[in-house]
């Protein structure tokens, strides 16, 4: 960029000034999460703590703390399994055989992908009640793993479009049964695509807030999504110190897990399978 | 591409069940369900909990009557194009641009910054918002020291409020679909213009915008989707209100079907909101069919 020099000089101050502005006004309402967590005397404003762990030892007690944890990682757990299990199921077919329903059915889970979960939440409230499955961890956790099943579906598909049937073949002529080339050829090649999928599942019900929120009433079920609004109390009463040092705690696993991820793929890996429309 | 051996639908069936299953019984029976029960009177209570009856278009007679629901269709489109069309997307844009072949650390610093905000949980994203615009929050303590009077935003600016804590949540997603598409685009063509002598906003509004036009509307769509059912944030931030000064689509929603424990009311709200969703990806789709 030789052009650089010289007459570019300002502009690229000033580029870099807009992008410092931006970079604070990002990190700004951050900063409270870290400082209120570790203040004894903690509010809703940052300020240099007066360095306690007391918040950390007060939410990590089984009741308030380690259950609700306990509880998000069953749900999502199991509902990652239950996702990444039929997802891979339902993608073998879609990206090998010749359907006559397959780009019918690849474009109305394209659009469940993008559907609004909050609408559908009273009907399933409404469903759940028929059912006798409020408060039930297996019905949440099903239902769960249906809304992320549209995204990991379209998603593994085009993981299995990048294995060559080639290789299937080859082990169909060597006399494998296509079980036994799928499990020994296409399974190993397709493992990465398997865990960024399982790890988008996993990181995204972690998130979830809204659907146990709805379906599980009974604190001892709920996931830490929920548990940790006890702490937020009514507006205005929060106990601050205690929020964010459990806010913190229920993070920590989604970024170490995004970090992996993106670690290991780049940063444009999210949008490897999403946009490949 | 299969077809050499004979498969019968079994092959299909068997592995796809599952999957086919659970998207109709917990996705597609809810919709269905959705559009069955926005013509009954169902309650969580009562007589017509037990036996909803048919009420016709009783419910959208409702609807259109209904004052808080007219102001919460609009305020959900003030909240989708404030915080999704204008404010995540051309502020993505923006970042994308700006950091465009930067040097490594500004684009991790900057960059990880903004995806920060992402990466957290809707919930304690929604806290942070919270904590740093309520009236003894961190915003008003930097504009005291800055000698500006501060007031509580929760309350006398609730709208802004929970647009920016959007924008702010959500730009990430915008910046990361903008970074990896600029990648893509040819530096020929970028340097071409140069030479031509087209300044840096020329080149990127004639020659840059219009090779990134499949990837804005569809990154629209993305995020326009995604923020036409926030519930989260609003419901920490502000609850709705006061009053009902912020209650978008979803919040009333939840208010009727889980507070007034009107299901067939709150479903009718429900689908207002599948309609406004939809009505934004048919406008969308058309960008997408005109061009090719």
């Amino acid at each position: 960029m030789l052009v650089r020099s010289g007459r570019r000089r300002a502009p690229a101050v000033a580029v870099h000034l807009v992008l410092a502005l931006l970079a604070l006004a990002f990190a700004a309402p951050l900063l409270w999460l870290f400082t209120a967590s570790l203040d004894a005397s903690a509010g809703a404003r940052a300020s240099v703590p007066r360095l306690t762990g007391a918040h950390f030892t007060a939410v990590l007690s089984w009741r308030s703390g380690g259950r609700p944890l306990w509880n998000g990682l069953l749900l999502c757990g199991g509902a990652t399994a239950l996702t990444v299990v039929s997802a891979t199921l339902c993608a073998y077919p879609l990206s090998r055989y010749q359907l006559r329903f397959r780009r019918p059915l690849l474009y109305t889970l394209l659009l469940a992908t993008g559907l609004p979960l909050t609408a559908i939440m009273v009907p399933v409230y409404g469903l759940f009640v028929r059912l006798d499955l409020i408060d039930s961890r297996v019905g949440t956790t099903v239902f769960l793993s249906a809304t992320a099943l549209p995204f990991a579906i379209w998603m593994t598909k085009n993981y299995l479009d990048g294995v060559p049937l080639e290789l299937e073949e080859a082990a169909w002529t060597d006399g494998a049964t296509p079980t036994r080339a799928l499990r020994s050829v296409v399974l190993p090649l397709m493992a990465p695509g398997v865990a960024v999928v399982s790890t988008f599942v996993f990181v995204s019900l972690w998130g979830n807030f809204f659907v146990p929120f709805v379906l599980l009433l009974d604190p001892a079920k709920q996931p830490a999504a929920v548990g940790v609004l006890s702490y937020f109390g009514q507006r205005g009463m929060a106990a601050y110190g205690q929020l964010a040092a459990y806010s913190l705690v229920y993070t920590t696993p989604v970024v170490l897990l995004y970090l992996l991820v993106s670690r290991a793929l780049g940063a444009g890996f999210s949008f490897a399978g999403a946009m490949r429309a | 591409m299969a077809g050499r051996r004979r498969r019968g639908p079994l092959a299909w069936l068997l592995p796809m069940g599952p999957a086919l299953l659970l998207l109709l019984v917990f996705v597609a029976g809810p919709i269905l369900w959705c559009l069955h029960t926005a013509f009954t009177n169902a309650a969580m209570s009562g007589a017509a909990a037990r036996a909803p009856e048919y009420v016709g278009l009783d419910n959208f007679h409702r609807v259109l009557t209904d004052p808080e629901l007219g102001q919460a269709v609009w305020l959900t489109v003030v909240f989708t194009v404030g915080s999704a069309v204008l404010g995540q997307n051309c502020l993505g844009m923006l970042l994308a641009v700006l950091l465009h072949r930067r040097h490594r650390v500004v684009r991790n610093v900057v960059g990880g910054t903004v995806v920060a905000a992402w990466v957290l949980p809707e919930i304690v994203a929604a806290f942070a918002l919270q904590a740093f615009l309520t009236a003894d929050g961190t915003l008003n303590a930097v504009l005291a020291a800055l000698g500006l009077g501060g007031q509580d935003w929760l309350y006398s600016a609730p709208v802004l409020a929970v647009v920016l804590g959007n924008v702010w949540r959500g730009t990430a997603f915008s910046m990361l679909v903008y970074q990896a598409a600029l990648a893509e685009v040819p530096t020929e063509l970028v340097e071409a213009a140069q030479v031509d002598g087209a300044g840096p906003l020329r080149r990127f509004w004639h020659v840059v915008l219009p090779l990134l036009r499949r990837t804005v509307v569809t990154n629209l769509m993305l995020v326009t989707l995604q923020t036409v059912g926030v519930f989260t944030l609003v419901y920490v931030m502000t609850a709705g209100g006061p009053g009902t000064a912020s209650q978008t689509l979803p919040l009333l929603m939840y208010e009727r079907a889980f507070g007034f424990g009107e299901i067939g009311y709150g479903t009718t709200v429900a689908f207002v909101l599948l309609v406004v969703a939809g009505t934004f990806a048919a406008v969308y789709a058309r960008g997408l069919r005109e061009e090719v």
